[in-house]
């Protein structure tokens, strides 16, 4: 690692090829996506459907090849040699673990399902286009290289591909004012947190005197980090960018507007996916190079939880907006998942996890149903639209209700047993009063949930400005309904049955650690 | 030899300037951009600064990377920022208030 300088420039480099077998998924996916890059360049309009076919296809496969992995022989002898269940390579700058095959999995499948949902929204509205199926790929792949990375390095390009990607996302739709301020205030606000989290890490380097996050865990061990200034403004750096991505109060201003400007295709995609990868980020940051430092991010994290659930909660209230009360609750959910990691236990880190998974298909749900409202030039976006939805769509109505449910936290569906999880793993790490204050905040938070589904159940569409045409069943495809009503009782069945979802959370945490 | 804590103390200006750039100007967004190029060259001096005491290369790596990603930042952004001056004919800050709450 220390080589000095002049002697690295006359002796020639040693150079082995890496063992690519890890990171196949990775190369399979970079591939397809050039492929449907170049494919959907040779398409009319009206074939466009062959490029989100390819799409759907190559992120199944590479999903396939994730899972594949776990049964690999060498997985078993890595475990023999070294005693972990992980696979390193590109230097030990990628690692292939429990944990991360979990998280990609859970990224993929979760974007085969925004790629459905969005599918009619863009469709009705000329941007049925190539470029939102290869940026949301992109995308996918910055994310997977985030959630595999074990150098500051792998994890700032992933994060840069991952945003990049999202930013012209945003942006996409061109003509569209309130679209492209969207773009650029996530761009601005997005580029400010890179800057912070690389100047962060620039300090940590320093101190450390490596980029590779097990070397800095074990620099670490051997110092008195608490008092070590330069190592805690390097944290303070890097908690400024983590809350920025993830979008935790007090730097939450661009979720709000980025939800409510930008397509709901896109909004769909950007609150689900990313906010997996953007765990894995902070789960490899801080508890895999700065665990040392668990006392100081323990106190920053408490924090920002606390303001997350008190400004997440209690604005929500006040939005007519359900984009927009969907970004303020999602400000909420970021929250707890913070109390889990805080708790600095395996179980604390397994209940954050299985939070975050469980939200991102629960909030996937919740667009899907306003994109299955909505009609070209109409979003059905605000509050009054969902209003007598269960005499219209009854079924859709349960769905919806599921979703809402589960996001305030009532059995029998998943969002309980998250919020349960967490809570009990931060009663056990002994901050009680946070816990008490997050039970309290889901209270608060309960009551502009509930009001939807009064309006949804108890309120007539009459009071309708007298648009027929928002009457009739909507008219999307089977492939769209289908997955609708599977999403809707995936939130019911993982409630009733979280066990097996939840150890494969302890099992990855346990091997990562 | 210029010891550590200059190129420190250097970076550290030019990264807060950066930030402070951010935050004052309300007129221009191009101004925005070069604020966060800024940031970005701040942190590449820290990298150099830090990489050449330690003798490991790994630093001045990074900072060919942050370098190149920087270069496609500005392109994106640059790309964002006219589709704003199409739709609304100003690149001012303040006017950007469509959205609210």
């Amino acid at each position: 690692m220390f080589m000095s300088f002049t002697t690295a420039t006359l002796i020639p480099m040693q150079f082995a090829i890496p063992d690519f077998a890890p990171a196949i998924p990775e190369i399979f996916l970079l591939a397809g996506t050039c492929l449907v890059l170049l494919v959907d360049l040779f398409l009319k309009d009206s074939n466009r459907y062959i490029t989100y076919l390819l799409s759907q296809t190559v992120l199944l496969i590479t999903a396939y090849l994730v899972i594949s992995g776990i049964n690999d022989v060498s997985m078993a002898e890595a475990l023999q040699t070294t005693g972990k269940a992980s696979l390193t390579t590109f230097s030990e700058m990628f690692v292939l673990d429990p944990m991360s095959q979990v998280l990609k999995v859970s990224i993929l499948l979760i974007t085969v399902g925004v790629f459905v949902y969005s599918r009619p929204y863009l469709k009705t509205r000329q941007m049925f286009k190539g470029e939102y199926f290869t940026l949301g790929m992109f995308a996918v792949l910055g994310m997977m290289i985030m959630v595999s990375a074990k150098t500051m390095l792998v994890i700032y390009l992933g994060l840069e591909l991952l945003s990049l990607a999202m930013y012209a996302m945003v942006a996409f739709r061109r003509n569209d004012g309130r679209a492209s301020e969207a773009g650029m205030k996530y761009f601005v606000l997005g580029a400010i947190a890179s800057g912070m989290l690389l100047y962060g890490m620039s300090i940590i380097y320093g101190v450390t005197g490596s980029l590779h996050l097990d070397h800095i865990d074990s620099f670490m061990m051997g110092h008195n980090v608490m008092t070590n200034m330069g190592l805690l403004l390097g944290l303070s750096f890097v908690l400024v960018g983590l809350g920025f991505k993830l979008g935790v109060v007090p730097f939450h201003m661009w979720v709000p507007d980025v939800y409510d400007g930008s397509p709901t295709a896109v909004t769909l995609f950007l609150g689900t996916a990313p906010k997996i990868a953007a765990f894995a980020m902070m789960f490899r940051l801080l508890v895999e190079g700065l665990d040392e430092m668990l006392l100081g991010w323990q106190q920053i994290l408490s924090l920002l939880a606390a303001l997350s659930l008190f400004i997440g909660n209690v604005v929500a209230i006040a939005q007519t907006n359900i984009k927009r009360m969907l970004a303020y609750s999602t400000i909420s959910h970021m929250g707890f998942v913070l109390l889990g990691i805080l708790a600095g236990t395996e179980v604390g880190y397994a209940s954050s996890m299985f939070y975050i998974i469980t939200y991102s298909i629960v909030a996937m749900g919740a667009f899907g149903i306003i994109i299955l409202l909505s009609r070209d030039g109409y979003e059905a976006d605000r509050l009054i639209d969902l209003q007598g939805l269960s005499s219209r769509h009854p079924w859709y109505a349960f769905m919806m209700m599921l979703f809402l449910f589960s996001m305030a936290g009532v059995p029998p569906t998943v969002g309980f047993y998250a919020k349960l999880s967490v809570l009990k793993a931060v009663v056990g790490a002994e901050v009680v009063w946070l816990a008490v204050f997050a039970v309290v905040m889901s209270v608060i938070g309960a009551y502009y949930y509930l009001r939807a589904i009064k309006l949804m159940y108890f309120d007539q569409p009459d009071e309708f400005v007298g648009d027929e045409e928002l009457l009739v069943p909507a008219k999307s495809g089977f492939d769209f309904k289908l997955l609708l009503s599977v999403n809707g009782l995936s939130v019911l069945a993982l409630g009733i049955l979280p066990g097996a979802l939840m150890s494969l959370c302890v099992l990855a945490v346990e091997a990562s650690l | 030899m210029i010891p550590l804590s200059h190129f420190l103390i250097v970076g550290a200006l030019l990264f807060s300037i950066a930030v402070a750039g951010i935050f004052l100007n309300r007129k221009n967004m191009i101004i925005l951009l070069m604020c966060i190029e800024l940031m970005l060259l701040a942190v590449n001096l820290n990298f150099i600064a830090f990489s050449h005491y330690l003798g490991d290369m790994a630093g001045q790596v990074f900072v060919f990377f942050i370098l190149t990603v920087a270069a496609a930042e500005a392109a994106i952004g640059l790309a964002i920022l006219v589709t704003v001056f199409r739709n609304r004919r100003t690149i001012n800050v303040q006017e950007l208030d469509d959205m609210k709450g």
